[in-house]
């Protein structure tokens, strides 16, 4: 359980609000700049808040009405930073173990070969930091803070200075360690399919205020431009039934079969989509001829209001809510309305999972 | 190239004084270089000044000013001689005091621009690993600024080797006990017939530097790999 309630000036902004979590993994969400890190070093004792109040497990880590201030180096909050941050003048080995020399023995409860098997380190081991390619120095990051035996571990950004192969190499370790190890985790990101992804609840920050907070579904389901780099965002949970000859893998959800490329996706895995207001179309029919691979019927639930030309249409496909983005010309070309049965044209890239 | 027993006196007497001023300055150095590159406080300015006067000052002003407080009796000097039985003046720990003295700003600056060159954020890194600061200090801060406190370390002793103006004003010129290399070298020039001995002292002052440079070169680059820069 973490709670956090703040006010601390960052900038030009106030970075303020406030929010709890139960789940394994929460994620921090919002453009760059939002205020996301700034939060993160608060809560790991980097940053010492104005105004505040952080508890975690129980702990109380920040009271600034009580006067409490716990330093960093006796938290036990882990952090996995953006750029690592490894020692430079130790081996792999070296950096794995300086957390341990620091815990108190009745604490350590890390275990270190099975973490050195969970990130798939054992090659790695006689390593210096500096002949490791920017994944490997993030899966040692990772390592490194585990065996500090953590309460609580921060990861900010893990994989934004990483290309596109190299995160596909990290999150299935970070969903692992999601599922495997007992360790609640407070992940940054701005990408919305890696919080699709990987969060339970999601904290929707944007310049410095703590908007929401909440399932994935719910948070992402109601952002939109002005808050953050997406619009509103459908959160589907997926299994994978099967992948197809061609390279796509066909999904099942609750909403219907879906397809997108396979892209290193293996039947059987249960994973989670994200879908963009913007790559989703309303017909009133079943459309032919049409290049989208993803038709499926749909119910108005409701329309927002709109802004500007656009107007967001909420629909429930199947008991899944599914916003589309269409323009205002539309709704009423198509005398849309709630309770209006309609069908869902969602194009297929748009379920790419490590989108944005 | 014999060398009277006067001339081998005056070189162990300036090894001893120049090693005995580094190693004592050493850990004031390092502390001294380490809160002026990482702390902010009131009266950082001056102490910073303080710590580059001898730089700046003539020796000979130093020296007077040495003997002005360390003197047998002055304030301090008869002080620590009462109570610790340290004496400075006319003995070879003033020639040391002094050249610590006056190695002591090179060596500060080279030690404090290798702290400033330590990334904080590793040091970050380290406390939310759990290690106060104290032991952030010694596991991260200190070994990756070793090349610039090695660097400081062979400046300070190169400078305690040369100290000539601030020994001679402070503990005169007294063979055997205060004569280091470059008195001695000194007197010799004032000494009819004394030019091959300068001489001599002279190659084996330009030795000890070059032997004490090319040690620390070698300590340097090996701490550099060790902490993965080349």
């Amino acid at each position: 359980m973490i709670e956090v309630d703040v006010e601390h000036p960052v900038g030009r902004v106030t970075l303020a609000g406030s929010f709890a979590s139960e789940g394994r993994l929460t994620a921090l969400f919002g453009r760059s700049g939002a205020g996301k890190t700034s939060l993160v070093n608060i809560i790991a004792g980097l940053t010492r808040p104005r105004r505040g109040r952080v508890v975690v497990d129980g702990a109380v880590l920040v009271d600034t009405a009580a006067g409490v201030f716990v330093p960093a180096h006796r938290r036990r909050v882990g952090y996995v930073f953006q750029e690592g941050r490894l020692f430079p003048h130790l081996s792999v080995a070296g950096n794995l173990a300086y957390g341990a020399w620091f815990t108190p023995r009745r604490e350590r409860r890390a275990a270190r070969e099975e973490i050195i098997a969970l990130l798939g380190l054992e090659r790695l081991l006689a390593a210096r930091p500096h002949e490791l390619s920017g994944g490997e120095r993030q899966r040692v990051a990772v390592g490194r803070a585990l065996m500090a035996s953590p309460r609580l571990l921060l990861m900010d950004e893990p994989l934004a200075s990483l290309d596109d192969e190299r995160k596909r190499e990290i999150l299935p370790y970070i969903e692992r360690l999601r599922d495997e190890v007992g360790v609640p985790i407070v992940l940054v990101s701005h990408s919305v399919g890696e919080v699709a992804r990987l969060a339970a609840t999601v904290v929707l920050i944007a310049e410095g205020r703590i908007l929401a907070a909440g399932p994935p579904a719910e948070v992402l389901g109601h952002v939109d431009r002005t808050t953050a780099d997406v619009g509103p965002t459908a959160v589907v949970e997926a299994t994978v039934a099967a992948i197809e000859p061609d390279g796509l893998a066909r999904l099942e959800t609750a909403a219907g079969p879906l397809l997108m490329p396979a892209d290193g996706l293996v039947a059987g895995q249960r994973i989670r989509i994200a879908i963009d207001a913007a790559d989703v179309m309303v017909a009133d029919r079943v459309p032919a001829g049409l290049s989208a691979l993803n038709v499926l019927p749909a119910t108005i639930a409701a329309i927002d209001p709109p802004k500007g030309a656009a107007q967001t249409v909420r629909l429930d496909c199947s008991g899944v809510a599914v916003a589309a983005r269409i323009t205002r010309r539309s709704v009423a070309a198509l005398g849309l309305a709630p309770g209006k049965p309609v069908q869902a044209v969602i194009k297929g890239v748009a379920l790419f999972r490590g989108r944005g | 190239m014999t060398l009277t027993p006067e001339e081998w006196t005056a070189i162990l007497l300036s090894l001893k004084v120049a090693g005995v001023a580094t190693l004592a300055s050493l850990p004031v150095g390092i502390l001294v270089a380490h809160v002026l590159a990482r702390r902010e406080f009131p009266g950082k300015a001056l102490l910073d000044g303080v710590v580059h006067l001898p730089l700046i000052l003539p020796p000979v002003v130093t020296g007077y000013l040495l003997l002005l407080t360390f003197g047998r009796k002055a304030p301090v000097g008869a002080f620590l001689a009462d109570h610790l039985g340290l004496v400075f003046s006319f003995r070879w720990t003033g020639a040391a005091l002094a050249a610590a003295v006056m190695g002591f700003p090179l060596m500060v600056r080279a030690m404090r621009l290798s702290f400033e060159a330590v990334d904080a954020r590793l040091e970050a890194a380290a406390g939310t690993l759990g290690a106060p600061p104290a032991a952030v200090f010694a596991s991260v801060t200190l070994p990756l600024a070793l090349p610039g406190i090695l660097a400081g370390t062979v400046l300070g002793f190169a400078k305690s080797m040369g100290e000539f103006g601030a020994t001679i004003t402070f503990v005169s010129n007294i063979p055997g006990e205060t004569q280091t290399l470059p008195t001695a070298i000194y007197s010799l020039l004032q000494t009819p017939g004394g030019e091959a001995g300068a001489a001599t002292l002279t190659l084996i002052a330009i030795a000890i530097a070059f032997a004490a440079l090319v040690a620390s070169e070698m300590l340097a680059r090996r701490a550099r790999r060790q902490i993965g820069r080349r």
